[in-house]
């Protein structure tokens, strides 16, 4: 690269747009919805950008062009510092093993007649000519990594749970050594406590393998505990984007503001006040 | 005397390897114009447990119970005919997915009125006139045409007002709100939460909210049980429970929650702890082991 800052940026958006078509009828004019309305954003490498907003502002758009699932309508997509050709046909495989994904439904995402070996050993098979062993034996690794082992090289997916198999998922994610990982939504389907795992687990192999995440969710109070920069969403634009700290303690955007009003606190101060309204409003 | 009282109910369904307890001797009560949240994560047996109250579960499960009273009438051995008299007029539940509990195949005007026919026995203008009311009271814009809608011109928060409409159209003396906002967006969840305190506070219903996001609980229980693997853990109020959590499980749920993280590392209910038959282990062993 031709200077410092932008070897160090793994992901660049520049004014990408996406709009969908849909058909019009006999009496329906043609009409175009435009999902994603020019999105710009450097992400440096190593760190976590989470996109918030409501369900139809366009962040699992962004999540579908950035792992090459869509094409923009325009704009460039840069991936550590190359620019990519997003044609159909025109993506090369070293892209491609850049940039994985990990989908919101651990239940839907999963082959249920495919072995987690073979998940696991699947984009391997695809993607390079390693004979079947080595494929094994990296499989085996990926699972004690996310904290499954060996023993459940030979299962299918029904037999696992909703935090083990985003753990699967996750490891399927990371079999061809990516730079960039996109999460959907990884812990929104997950229980309290399972989801603390796997936010946990996320964090160690970040660290471990020098991840980038693009982690995209509705839930602030998870926002708030694994991102390094927010970007805020709101009917395909980013409305607002910072670090962490700037975006939480002094938000900009009036639909922010909005976002975190509706956000539900659960410290003891904020119960009291709340039980103690109750009363005096009984009471009178 | 207690809205709903129960003792020591338990829900067994048999499977391959013998009978399943998805309850387990629970008890709890709601008064009139409390608010009960039931607490847990799935599998808890918090669903089950009030299906079994509103005795939709099917023919297989087998429920046993020392006492089910409402209104201190029996209720787990009363007819099927009483049951419906009963339930969706005195007793009336919200459920989930919003989109998935109404008939996609009727206006949304015609499964209101049909509560209001078959409880209320009002003529038809009567019951249109209460069902445009009751879309007014949920916030719904434009009741007139709305009920002529179906499910599927709506979105997942306008259904949400629509199944509440319903469940408070007979004036019910018990809401169950069953994960009412989990499939909805932050900003519709605050929007529906207050709609369903407002309402409980101005019909003085009781309420139970069955989730397993101590965020809701916080901003609407009065009381709150905590279940965990079909038995109950923890019974106390609102402040105290987040004041001073009792019990180990509700102790790392509360560690587990993302706001509350201690340095880099969230707490985890560990996985020693789902496979031990005993609910009690020491906090010690529960923040040592994360997976």
């Amino acid at each position: 690269m031709s200077n410092d800052t932008s070897g160090n940026i793994m992901l660049e958006l520049r004014d990408i747009k996406r709009d969908y078509e849909l058909p019009g009828g006999l009496f329906k004019p043609k009409k175009t919805v435009q999902a994603v309305k020019g999105v710009s954003f450097k992400l440096e490498r190593g760190k976590t950008l989470a996109i918030v907003g409501e369900s139809g502002c366009g962040k699992s758009t962004l999540a579908r062009m950035i792992t090459f699932i869509d094409e923009p309508t325009a704009g460039e997509l840069l991936i550590d510092g190359n620019k990519v050709d997003t044609r159909p046909g025109h993506l090369t495989a070293d892209m491609r093993q850049k940039v994985q994904i990990v989908f919101q439904n651990p239940y839907g995402s999963l082959n249920p007649r495919q072995k987690i070996g073979d998940v696991l050993g699947e984009p391997l098979a695809i993607n390079t000519d390693m004979p079947a062993s080595e494929r094994r034996d990296r499989a085996n690794l990926m699972l004690t990594k996310v904290g499954l082992g060996p023993e459940h090289y030979n299962r299918y997916p029904h037999m696992f749970s909703g935090g083990q198999r985003q753990r699967i998922a996750i490891a399927r994610a990371l079999m061809m050594n990516p730079k960039l990982l996109v999460l959907d939504e990884p812990v929104s389907a997950l229980d309290l406590s399972v989801q603390a795992q796997v936010l946990n687990l996320l964090a160690d192999l970040q660290d471990e393998f020098g991840l980038t995440y693009v982690f995209i969710s509705h839930d602030l109070s998870v926002v708030r505990y694994i991102a390094d920069e927010v970007m805020v969403m709101y009917f395909g634009e980013a409305v607002e984007h910072g670090t962490r700290e700037e975006v939480f303690s002094d938000p900009k955007h009036e639909y922010t503001r909005t976002l975190f009003k509706a956000t539900p606190k659960a410290d003891v101060d904020s119960i009291r006040a709340r039980v103690a309204a109750k009363k005096a409003g009984k009471a009178a | 005397m207690a809205l709903l009282q129960i003792d020591n109910l338990t829900v067994q369904f048999e499977t391959s390897t013998g009978w399943f307890k998805a309850v387990d001797g629970v008890s709890l009560s709601v008064e009139k114009e409390e608010v009960l949240a039931i607490v847990g994560e799935s599998g808890s047996g918090k669903s089950v447990a009030m299906l079994a109250v509103m005795g939709l579960l099917p023919w297989t499960a087998k429920i046993t119970a020392d006492r089910m009273l409402f209104e201190g009438r029996d209720i787990q051995n009363i007819s099927a005919s009483e049951r419906r008299a009963l339930i969706g007029k005195d007793i009336a539940m919200i459920f989930q997915e919003p989109v998935a509990s109404l008939n996609p195949c009727f206006t949304v005007g015609f499964q209101i009125e049909e509560v209001l026919r078959v409880h209320m026995r009002l003529d038809r203008r009567a019951r249109r006139a209460r069902a445009i009311e009751l879309f007014k009271q949920v916030g719904l814009p434009n009741p007139e045409e709305r009920l002529n809608s179906f499910p599927h011109q709506m979105s997942g928060g306008q259904c949400q007002r629509v199944m509440i409409a319903i469940a408070i159209a007979c004036n019910p003396k018990l809401l169950i709100a069953d994960e009412p906002t989990t499939a909805l967006d932050v900003t519709i969840q605050k929007q529906i939460l207050d709609l369903i305190m407002a309402l409980q506070a101005k019909n003085g219903m009781g309420l139970i909210m069955i989730t397993h996001d101590m965020g809701v609980v916080a901003e609407t229980a009065d009381r709150v049980v905590v279940q965990y693997k079909g038995k109950k853990m923890e019974e106390a109020d609102v402040l105290s429970l987040f004041e001073n959590p009792q019990s180990n499980y509700t102790k790392a749920l509360l560690a587990a929650l993302p706001e509350n993280a201690k340095g880099d590392r969230l707490t985890t209910v560990s996985d020693f702890f789902d496979g031990n038959p005993e609910p009690a282990p020491s906090v010690a062993g529960l923040n040592g082991a994360s997976a």
